[in-house]
């Protein structure tokens, strides 16, 4: 059974509002850079990016991440779909926004923070993710959240995109007792 | 699709799903090469070996800096130094290796089968480097993965080998690899290297050399494996050049924009022009830069753990 989060006007409320928190909390637009984890967070990047061209002067560059060679269950699964990671663009002294679907245990996160480093050396890191749903096994904390979602461990959110579903939608899913 | 198999041992028993899943796989690993850091995590801890029991330079280093770029261990164990000239047996070598807890072998001899062997009795992954006359399937895959990069697909082309198909492990690797998604795959060479019997695995087989380039999008040139040949199977190399070789004259009266491919190593003169090799229609050393990439994904994927394990029948 499926319970609704956000309905696509929901999401596109809350992408402009984190757009406009990024724009807050970082003065010198000129630095910014967004990088979006595969998958969700590649279409949330571009959004954002969308909503910030209209907030700053220039465009911001758009880069995208697979976690896939850094994560640190390859042993215990089959090996994970990969997709080439593009960062066209020095990252060394940026302010990087980090930007995935959801945040879960942080473990997508660490990963993607390791694979960062190949790339350069930025001057901050932030995260923004559309949904925080706890259950963190990492010491890590996003900067900007779209909602805050309590779940138990067993639950599932589906994060769907026009771009690639037809609709955007975050659904709640319980699954059935093992 | 999710990749389920330990091993990498033949292109035969692959669907074209699984091809195309090591293809789009290797296009993430291409990104990597092409960076500051050609580095990632992905096999660290893992040991890797390179048990190359034929001969064989460029397919071995391609496999070792493969390990090396997903930060495994390696070690290179060749035939000539090593107790398989005391009189152990592929067994024993193979379970001493694994007694050092290798993950992966990567198996090159020259008796077909051989690596099924192995993956038989092995907890280890086997990855084929090349059995024999049977199977080299990483030069399949890369051959492919050039292919769609270069014509951005590969169901519906015309692709070409020419030369020595008879003692080609390439040849019947790449023609599994082909025909499974969708190329229309010829035939070309001297008959005695061509058998007719090609055919059933969906080929057509042609002795005329410009009626098998007139139409193609990729002419692959295969070089002449004298050191599988028992005996000479044509009068000579000058023969074999003026009748077979890739000419410019015979270039000249194919598509503009097929491209030449070759395994490597290429003996100019022979089955290709030296102007060729060099031109803007090879793509001969984009191939060397793709195996690495496509080597990579196959170690990342057999890496895999967990899944339903594949063993050889």
């Amino acid at each position: 059974m499926e319970t609704m989060i956000l309905n696509a006007a929901a999401m596109e409320r809350a992408l402009t509002r984190i757009a406009h928190e990024i724009a807050e909390r970082n003065e010198n637009s000129a630095e910014v850079v967004l990088v979006g984890v595969h998958r969700g967070g590649v279409f949330l990047a571009h959004r954002l990016a969308t909503v910030l061209s209209t907030i700053w002067p220039q465009p911001v560059p758009v880069g995208t991440m697979d976690v896939g060679m850094h994560r640190d269950d390859l042993d215990s699964q089959p090996a994970p779909k990969l997709q080439p990671t593009r960062i066209p663009f020095d990252i060394t002294g940026k302010t990087v926004i980090l930007v995935d679907d959801v945040l879960f245990s942080g473990r997508t996160t660490r990963a993607a923070l390791d694979a960062m480093t190949d790339f350069g050396r930025p001057k901050r890191v932030q995260l923004a993710v559309l949904i925080d749903r706890g259950h963190r096994e990492l010491p890590i904390k996003a900067d900007f959240v779209g909602k805050n979602v309590p779940t138990a461990v067993n639950e599932r959110i589906n994060v769907r995109f026009r771009e690639e579903d037809g609709a955007d939608e975050v659904t709640l899913e319980k699954e059935a007792a093992p | 699709m999710t990749w389920n198999r330990k091993h990498l041992l033949d292109i035969q028993s692959l669907s074209a799903e699984e091809i195309m899943t090591v293809l789009d796989t290797a296009l993430a690993f291409k990104a990597v090469g092409q960076r500051a850091i050609k580095k990632v995590p992905a096999l660290r801890g893992k040991t890797v070996v390179n048990l190359f029991v034929e001969p064989s330079t460029r397919t071995r280093i391609s496999f070792e800096l493969a390990a090396q770029r997903l930060t495994a261990d390696i070690i290179n164990f060749s035939a000539e130094a090593s107790s398989l000239k005391k009189g152990e047996t592929l067994r024993d070598t193979a379970r001493n290796l694994e007694a050092l807890n290798a993950d992966i072998i990567v198996m090159r001899h020259s008796a077909s089968g051989a690596p099924h062997f192995l993956a038989r009795f092995l907890r280890a992954s086997v990855v084929n480097a090349g059995d024999g006359a049977h199977e080299h399937p990483t030069q399949a895959l890369l051959d492919c993965f050039t292919i769609r990069e270069k014509k951005g697909k590969i169901a519906g082309l015309n692709v070409t080998i020419l030369g020595d198909i008879l003692y080609s492990r390439v040849a019947r690797s790449n023609i599994w690899a082909l025909t499974k998604l969708g190329a229309r795959v010829t035939l070309c060479g001297p008959a005695t290297l061509v058998p007719k019997v090609f055919e059933q695995m969906g080929c057509r087989v042609t002795y005329n050399v410009d009626e098998a380039i007139k139409d193609a999008d990729i002419i692959n040139l295969l070089r002449i494996q004298h050191e599988r040949q028992r005996k000479t199977m044509f009068p000579s190399i000058g023969e074999y050049a003026s009748l077979f070789g890739l000419t410019k004259a015979r270039l000249a009266r194919t598509r503009p924009e097929a491209l030449i491919m070759h395994p490597g190593p290429i003996n100019r003169g022979v089955e290709i022009d030296s102007e060729i090799a060099d031109s803007k229609r090879s793509v001969i050393l984009d191939q060397v830069t793709n195996g690495l990439a496509v080597r990579m994904a196959v170690l990342f994927l057999v890496n895999g753990g967990k899944g339903p394990q594949e063993v050889a029948a």
